[in-house]
């Protein structure tokens, strides 16, 4: 056991701990809390991986702008505590069987694994700053525009939404 | 003994230097505290603290004293994990954000292990400080939620809307100087800085002017001060988001707010004001002994005011410090290898505090934001501004290059 092997794993539970307790959390604001530390423990494995760049913004996007509007939200409606409904019929009829299934996939893949699995060819040095922005303004110019494009008619629909009442 | 220290030096170092670091930080936490009321005080015509110990300097201990023995009562209703986490989140955070300053251009070997005067030497520095900065909101916004009060449910309102706001202006403020060093890398940004050796000419506010007032203004905003303490408006709020809060989880806030002041002090002195370099130029050579004649000049000054102080504790306090100051400054003028040591971090501190001081100055002197005055400044005026800096800094870079 090296110290990041034992790391990655102090992560991970982290990680799936914060997601189980994003569903089971009653109040919005604690589920709110839950997903923020997944994003967190995830920023911390990009780190171990090595993907300084990736980890700060995973950090200053998701767990500092969105999650914090996402509180901003929840705090300005006040909503309260979320009632608790029985399994409906798709869930009893839909949703557990397809878990079952997506388990039973999960497993026969895991068991017929040979142990290890290939590593991603490294391109260049991902790990620098330069080299990703290189890639993300020169090679994947178009893509990243396009993306960008999709958020600007986001952003159109929700100010269309909000004029509607007038 | 000696084997496991060189072993173990890559844990052991950091960890003392952590423990140095949290002491010194604590300490001028609480001297700021009693600038702070000094400063102000005398803005207003008033003494501030006078009456323990001399010139009140013993004012913070008793302060100090006071938060630990104070009853910690719990309001009815609170959101427990918020409520507890908050003042926790809100000062670990203020203190993290110090682990990536660079305090001074050395590097010294210790049992065998080379480390900086930093704690942290990172590449992405100036990220890792932003994504704190974005972390440190849930402090306010968990405060103000968790404590069950309309008051502190408004001030967390109005702080979390404040920083998602300025925190793309201080964001965007920065990128100026990031096209310049060409690094995130605090210490990068300096070394650039230092490149011309034409001194004071060569540091990054005379061609980012725009992005240091910018970034100042955005920082202040981000530290919840005057003018743009909405968050914790008096006459409207109590105490806005600690309201609810008293004892060691108040002071808890209280700490993480100075911390933070001294983080965009240390900030603005790295990226605009070329961090520990001397604003003269390398031939002044003389210049060094600059630091020994203060210290010398402030001890004179000392024993000139102590022995005709009204205590006797403070005719014995204040002459006593002054000589120690005489000695320091003497051990500089015999030692050149000393004296040569405290250059960096001397003008680093000397820069630091005076951001510090101008902090405290504009307490004393603004009047607060209205809060839609608040949000056209920052959207309207602030972010355009900054996204222009980015343009400008970008085509002078591209038509002439670098300076």
């Amino acid at each position: 056991m090296n110290a990041s092997l034992i790391i990655f794993f102090v992560l991970a539970a982290v990680a799936i701990f914060g997601a189980v307790s994003l569903i089971l959390q009653r109040e919005p604001i604690h589920s709110a809390l839950s997903l923020i530390v997944v994003m967190v423990a995830l920023a911390g494995l990009y780190l171990l991986l090595g993907a300084e760049f990736v980890a700060a913004v995973q950090i200053i996007v998701y767990g500092g702008a969105i999650m914090v509007l996402f509180v901003f939200v929840i705090m300005l409606l006040n909503a309260g505590e979320e009632e608790r409904t029985d399994f409906s019929k798709l869930a009893t009829f839909g949703g557990i069987p397809l878990a079952l299934a997506l388990a039973g996939l999960i497993a026969a893949a895991l068991t017929r694994s040979t142990g290890y699995l290939p590593a991603a060819a490294p391109h260049g040095d991902l790990t620098s700053t330069k080299t990703l922005s290189m890639l993300l303004f020169k090679d994947f110019a178009y893509p990243f525009e396009l993306t960008s494009f999709l958020i600007l008619v986001a952003i159109l629909g929700a100010i269309v939404l909000a004029q509607r009442e007038n | 003994m000696n084997e496991f220290l060189t072993h173990y030096a890559f844990l052991i170092v950091p960890i003392i230097k952590v423990a140095i670091l949290l002491f010194l930080v604590l300490t001028v936490d609480a001297y700021l505290t009693w600038l702070e009321r000094k400063v102000v005080a005398h803005i207003q015509a008033r003494w501030g603290p006078y009456r323990v110990g001399p010139h009140g300097l013993l004012q913070p201990v008793a302060d100090g004293l006071k938060f630990i023995l104070k009853e910690d009562p719990m309001p009815a209703g609170v959101d427990k994990i918020a409520y507890f986490l908050a003042p926790f989140l809100t000062l670990m955070l203020a203190l993290t954000s110090l682990a990536v300053i660079p305090f001074g251009p050395q590097h010294f070997t210790v049992w065998g292990y080379e480390t900086y005067v930093s704690i942290a030497d990172l590449n992405i520095s100036l990220l890792v400080l932003f994504a704190i900065t974005a972390l440190g909101v849930y402090g306010v916004v968990l405060a103000g939620w968790g404590s069950n009060s309309k008051y502190s449910l408004l001030g967390g309102l109005r702080s979390s809307a404040q920083m998602i706001s300025y925190e793309l202006a201080l964001t965007l403020s920065v990128v100026g100087v990031l096209l310049l060093a060409g690094s995130f890398s605090l210490r990068g940004i300096v070394e650039q800085q230092a490149q011309s050796s034409r001194g004071l000419l060569g540091w990054n506010i005379f061609p980012q002017i725009i992005g240091f007032l910018c970034f100042f203004t955005a920082a202040i905003a981000e530290t919840n001060r005057v003018p743009f303490d909405l968050p914790e408006a008096e006459s409207e709020l109590v105490a806005g988001f600690h309201t609810e809060y008293a004892s060691m989880k108040f002071a808890m806030f209280f700490i993480g707010e100075y911390t933070s002041m001294l983080t965009v002090s240390c900030l603005c002195t790295i990226l605009f004001f070329g961090g520990w370099l001397s604003p003269f130029p390398l031939s002044w050579t003389f210049t060094q002994f600059l630091p020994a004649v203060l210290l010398i000049l402030f001890g004179l000054w000392l024993i000139y005011d102590g022995i005709r102080y009204e205590t006797l504790f403070g005719r014995l306090l204040l002459p006593g410090v002054g000589v120690a100051l005489l000695a320091l400054g003497g051990a500089l003028f015999a030692f050149p290898m000393i004296n040569g040591y405290i250059q960096g971090p001397f003008w680093f501190l000397a820069k630091v505090f005076v951001f510090l001081f101008a902090y405290i100055w504009m307490r004393g002197t603004l009047p607060r934001f209205r809060y839609d005055q608040l949000m056209s400044f920052g959207w309207k005026l602030l972010l355009p501004v900054s996204i222009a800096n980015v343009v400008l800094t970008a085509a002078a870079i591209f038509f002439w290059g670098k300076p």
